[in-house]
C-alpha cells in the first residue's frame, strides 16, 4: 500500500487530465444541459474511453481488460471530477463490472466483462428505493418460477438509467437474501420515467411489473450473494467518494485563482486574511480527504477485508469536503459565485448529488460508528 | 545486518532487558522520565531501563554513535519502535533536549558542541527547557527583547521569558537573545546555550485552568552564556529557531494523534451506552463518528507526508497545516471526552488519584492550538507559503 502515485499511476493520471481537459472540460457538461441530452451523456465520449483503455479498467486481461485495479480507477473519477465529466464509467466499469467479478459466473463474466472493456454496452445499477440511500431498504422481489425469476419493486434514480443497455437490479429473494439481477431495460413489464437532476445528469426510476427473467439473469457466481452486494456498495463508495474528491479539488483551485485575480481596495482579495484562513482550513480538510480516498482505494487493492471501515469512511469525508468546498468557493467568489456564467455553481450541485449517491456523509459517518463497534 | 536478524536480536534483547515495570501503559505524568540533575526515579525499573536503553544509543535511535545515538537506519528505528511497542515498553526518556535541541544541534552546531550536549541528553542526564516566547513577544516571536551583550568570552544576558515549559525542573535553557542591537530584527537573534544553575537565572511557575503548572516565566539578570555555547553564527537564531519550530510542530501533532482516552471509552465509563454497546446519545454518537473519520483521515494524512517527505517531495511549510488540524482534532476529541462522562467527567477533586484527570486533559488541549504557534499564525503561513498567497 502506498500513498505516493507510482509511476504507472502518474501517468494515468496525467494522461486522464489532459484528455479531460480536451475532450469533456465543463462546457461539454454545459452543452449536454443546454440541449437537453436525453441521457445526459455523450456516447462519443464514452466511445473514447474504450480507446483510453479505462473501460476494462477492473476487466480482467483475458476478458479484454486492463486489470488497473481501484486505485487507477479512483484517478480516473478524480479526473472526471475535476471536469464534471459526465460518463457511464462509474456505473459500468466500476459498479458492473466488480458486480460481474464478485458475482458473475464464468459465462456471465465471458460473455459481459469483454463488452464493458470494450465501451460497447452502458449498464446500469438499479439499487435506491427510497430518497436516501439505504442498502436495507431493498423491497424489489425476484420470486423463483420454474427454472427463472419474476422481478416486481419500483427503483429510483438509478444512475445512467436513461441511457443503460441492461440494468444490475438489486432484489431480495425468496430467503431474503439480496440478489444482482441482469435485466434487459426494454423487457415486458418494464416502465422507465427520466428525471433531470440539479447537476445536468438524467437518471430514470424503474417500475418492474411482474418481469419475467431467466435463469442466468441472475449472477450467481458468489457463494454469499448478500456479502457480494455488501462489497459492491463498499468499492463504489470509495471510487464516487474519488469523483467527490476531484470535485472539491477543483472547486478549490477555481477559487483560489478567482480570489487571486479579483480586486477590491486596489489589492487582490487573496491578501485578506479572512479570506486567507478559509483557504487554508479548506486546504486542511482536502488533505484529509485526500488521504482517506486514497487508502480506501488502495486498501480495496491489496486488503480487501480490511476495506469496508476505510471506505465508508472515505465516502463520508469526500461528501462532507467536496460540499464544503463548492459552498466557500460561491462565497469566496461573491456574486458571480451565483451567476450561471461561473463554474463553481455547477461544482456546488455535482458536489450535492454525487455525495448523495451510496450515502452521504451522515449516513456513511453512521456505518463508521457501527463497523467500530458504537 | 539484515532487518530480519536485527528483529530478531532487538526482541530478544527487549525481552531480556525492559523490566517488566516498564511494560505498563503511562497512568500519570510520574511515569514519563524526563531525566536532569535533579530527576528523582519514579521506581528502580524506570532508572534501571533508561540505563540499559542509554547505554545501548537507544533513548536516540538514529543519532550517531559518537554523540550518545544508536546509529541505526531509520528502517532499524521503525523496527525498534515495533518490537518496543509490541511488549507496550515504555519510552525510556522523554525530553525538549531530545525533540528540540538535539534536531538543532545536529544540524546547527559544531563537532565539539555535539560532543559536549548530546551525550548527556541521550543518557539523561541534563534537561533543557525552551526560552523563545516573551510578555511582549507571542505569535510576533521576532520582536522578542531579551538582550545579550558581547563581552569577551561571554554575553551577559537580560530580559524575561514566558512559557519556559518545566524550566523550574531543567537544567539548561536554549535561549532566542538578541545580540545584534543594530541589525534588521530578523537578523539580530542569535541562539545561545545558558546554563541555568547560576544567580542570574530565576524562575517562577504560571498556574493554569488546569491546576498544574507546566510553564514557567524565567527571568535574566546579568545571566552569563558563554559565546562558545553560541549555536551557528551570531545573528543566525531566527532560522535555527524556525527549524526548530518544525520541529516542536511535528511534536505536537504525534501527541494530538496518539493520546490517550477516547469518547467511546469514555461513554462506557459513565454507563452511557445500549446493551448492544451502542452509544445510547445519536446525535453525540454521530459527532463521535465524525471524530473517529477525521482521526483515521489524520493518520493516513501523517503517514501520507512521512512517505512523500522521503520520496523528496519534504513537509516544509505543511507541518503548520499538520499542526493546525491535529490540534483542532484533539481538542474536540477532549470536549466529546467530557460530553461522553457528563457529570462524571466535572469531576476535579477526589479520593482516587485519577479524579479530575479527564477534566485535566480537557483543559491542558485548549493550549494545544496556542502553543508552538496559534492555529491562526499557522493559517497565515499556510495562506502564503503552501497556497502562496500574497500579503503580510
Amino acid at each position: 500500500m502506498s500513498f505516493v502515485l507510482n509511476e504507472d499511476e502518474q501517468m494515468l493520471r496525467d494522461s486522464a487530465r489532459a484528455f479531460l481537459a480536451e475532450s469533456a472540460p465543463v462546457t461539454a457538461l454545459r452543452a449536454l444541459r443546454d440541449e437537453k441530452s436525453p441521457t445526459g451523456f455523450s456516447s462519443e465520449l464514452w466511445s473514447s474511453f474504450a480507446e483510453m483503455g479505462w473501460s476494462g479498467v477492473l476487466v480482467s486481461e483475458d476478458h479484454g481488460g486492463v486489470d488497473m485495479g481501484y486505485a487507477a480507477a479512483g484517478l480516473v473519477l478524480e479526473e472526471m471530477g475535476r471536469t464534471l465529466a459526465s460518463s457511464p464509467f462509474l456505473s459500468t466499469s466500476v459498479l458492473a463490472a466488480t458486480a460481474f467479478n464478485l458475482a458473475g459466473t464464468d459465462a456471465q463474466k465471458s460473455k459481459w466483462l469483454p463488452r464493458i472493456a470494450a465501451g460497447e454496452t452502458v449498464i446500469a445499477i438499479a439499487l435506491d428505493e427510497r430518497a436516501r440511500h439505504n442498502p436495507d431498504h431493498i423491497e424489489t422481489r425476484a420470486k423463483k418460477d420454474g427454472n427463472g425469476f419474476v422481478l416486481s419493486g419500483k427503483k429510483r434514480f438509478v444512475n445512467e438509467g436513461a441511457g443503460a443497455d441492461l440494468l444490475i437490479v438489486v432484489a431480495r429473494m425468496d430467503d431474503d437474501q439480496i440478489g444482482l439481477f441482469m435485466v434487459d431495460p426494454k423487457a415486458n413489464g418494464v416502465s422507465r420515467e427520466d428525471r433531470r437532476t440539479v447537476d445536468s445528469h438524467v437518471p430514470a426510476d424503474f417500475t418492474f411489473d411482474d418481469v419475467k427473467l431467466d435463469g442466468d439473469a441472475f449472477l450467481s457466481g458468489a457463494d454469499d450473494s448478500d456479502a457480494a452486494y455488501r462489497r459492491l456498495l463498499d468499492a463504489g463508495r470509495a471510487c464516487q467518494a474519488a469523483e467527490s474528491l476531484g470535485v472539491a479539488e477543483q472547486a478549490f483551485d477555481d477559487t483560489i485563482a478567482y480570489i487571486s485575480e479579483r480586486e477590491q481596495f486596489g489589492v487582490p482579495i487573496s491578501s485578506f486574511q479572512g479570506l486567507q484562513h478559509r483557504a487554508a482550513h479548506l486546504l486542511g480538510e482536502l488533505e484529509l480527504a485526500r488521504s482517506l480516498v486514497r487508502r480506501a482505494l488502495t486498501t480495496l487493492d491489496t486488503q480487501p477485508s480490511q476495506a469496508p471501515l476505510w471506505c465508508v469512511a472515505a465516502k463520508a469525508k469526500a461528501t462532507q469536503v467536496s460540499r464544503l468546498a463548492a459552498a466557500e468557493g460561491i462565497q469566496m467568489h461573491g456574486g458571480v459565485g451565483m451567476t450561471d456564467e461561473y463554474d463553481i455553481g455547477l461544482y456546488y450541485k455535482r458536489a450535492q448529488a454525487a455525495g448523495e449517491f451510496l450515502g452521504d456523509d451522515a449516513f456513511n459517518a453512521g456505518e463508521v460508528a457501527r463497523m467500530s463497534g458504537y | 545486518m539484515s532487518l530480519e536478524n536485527f528483529r530478531k536480536e532487538t526482541k530478544d534483547w527487549l525481552e531480556a532487558n525492559c523490566p517488566q515495570g516498564m511494560r505498563q501503559p503511562i497512568k500519570s505524568e510520574a511515569d514519563i522520565c524526563w531525566g536532569g540533575r535533579n530527576w528523582t526515579f519514579a521506581s528502580e525499573d524506570q532508572k534501571v531501563w533508561l540505563e540499559r536503553m542509554a547505554e545501548r544509543g537507544w533513548t536516540l535511535p538514529t543519532w550517531p554513535k559518537e554523540y550518545g545515538g544508536g546509529g541505526l537506519s531509520k528502517e532499524e528505528a521503525f523496527v525498534l519502535k515495533e518490537e518496543m511497542k509490541a511488549i507496550n515498553a515504555r519510552s525510556p526518556l522523554d525530553s525538549f533536549g531530545i525533540w528540540m535541541l538535539g534536531p538543532a544541534l545536529l544540524k546547527y552546531g559544531t563537532h565539539e558542541q555535539k560532543l559536549e550536549f548530546l551525550p548527556p541528553i541521550a543518557r539523561g542526564e541534563i534537561r533543557w527547557c525552551q526560552g523563545y516566547s516573551e510578555p511582549g513577544a507571542g505569535s510576533d516571536l521576532v520582536s522578542l527583547r531579551t538582550k545579550g551583550v558581547l563581552e569577551g568570552d561571554h554575553y551577559t544576558v537580560n530580559g524575561q521569558k514566558v512559557w519556559t515549559s518545566y524550566a523550574d525542573k531543567s537544567d539548561w535553557i536554549f535561549a532566542l537573545v538578541r545580540t545584534e542591537a543594530d541589525a534588521p530584527k530578523y537578523n539580530g537573534i542569535s541562539f545561545l546555550l545558558i546554563d541555568m544553575d547560576q544567580p542570574g537565572v530565576t524562575t517562577k511557575p504560571i498556574k493554569l485552568i488546569s491546576g498544574k503548572s507546566p510553564f514557567c516565566e524565567t527571568f535574566f539578570d546579568d545571566a552569563k552564556a558563554l559565546v562558545k555555547n553560541r549555536v551557528g553564527e551570531a545573528g543566525q537564531g531566527w532560522e535555527i529557531a524556525k527549524y526548530l519550530l518544525s520541529h516542536e510542530r511535528a511534536g505536537i501533532v504525534s501527541e494530538a494523534a496518539f493520546g490517550g482516552l477516547n469518547p467511546v471509552t469514555a461513554a462506557h465509563q459513565s454507563g452511557e451506552v445500549d446493551a448492544d454497546g451502542k452509544m445510547s446519545d445519536p446525535i453525540l454518537r454521530g459527532d463521535v463518528a465524525r471524530l473517529t473519520i477525521d482521526g483515521l483521515a489524520f493518520d493516513a494524512t501523517m503517514r501520507r507526508v512521512k512517505e512523500e517527505a522521503d520520496h523528496g517531495e519534504g513537509v516544509g511549510a505543511r507541518a503548520s497545516l499538520l499542526k493546525y488540524m491535529g490540534t483542532e482534532l484533539n481538542k474536540r476529541r477532549n470536549e466529546l471526552n467530557m460530553s461522553a462522562l457528563g457529570y462524571d467527567g466535572l469531576l476535579w477533586e477526589g479520593e482516587k488519584e485519577s479524579d479530575g484527570e479527564v477534566a485535566r486533559s480537557w483543559l491542558r488541549s485548549r493550549a494545544n492550538s496556542i502553543e508552538g504557534g496559534t492555529s491562526e499564525i499557522n493559517l497565515n503561513i499556510v495562506a502564503k507559503r503552501v497556497l502562496n498567497l500574497p500579503g503580510a
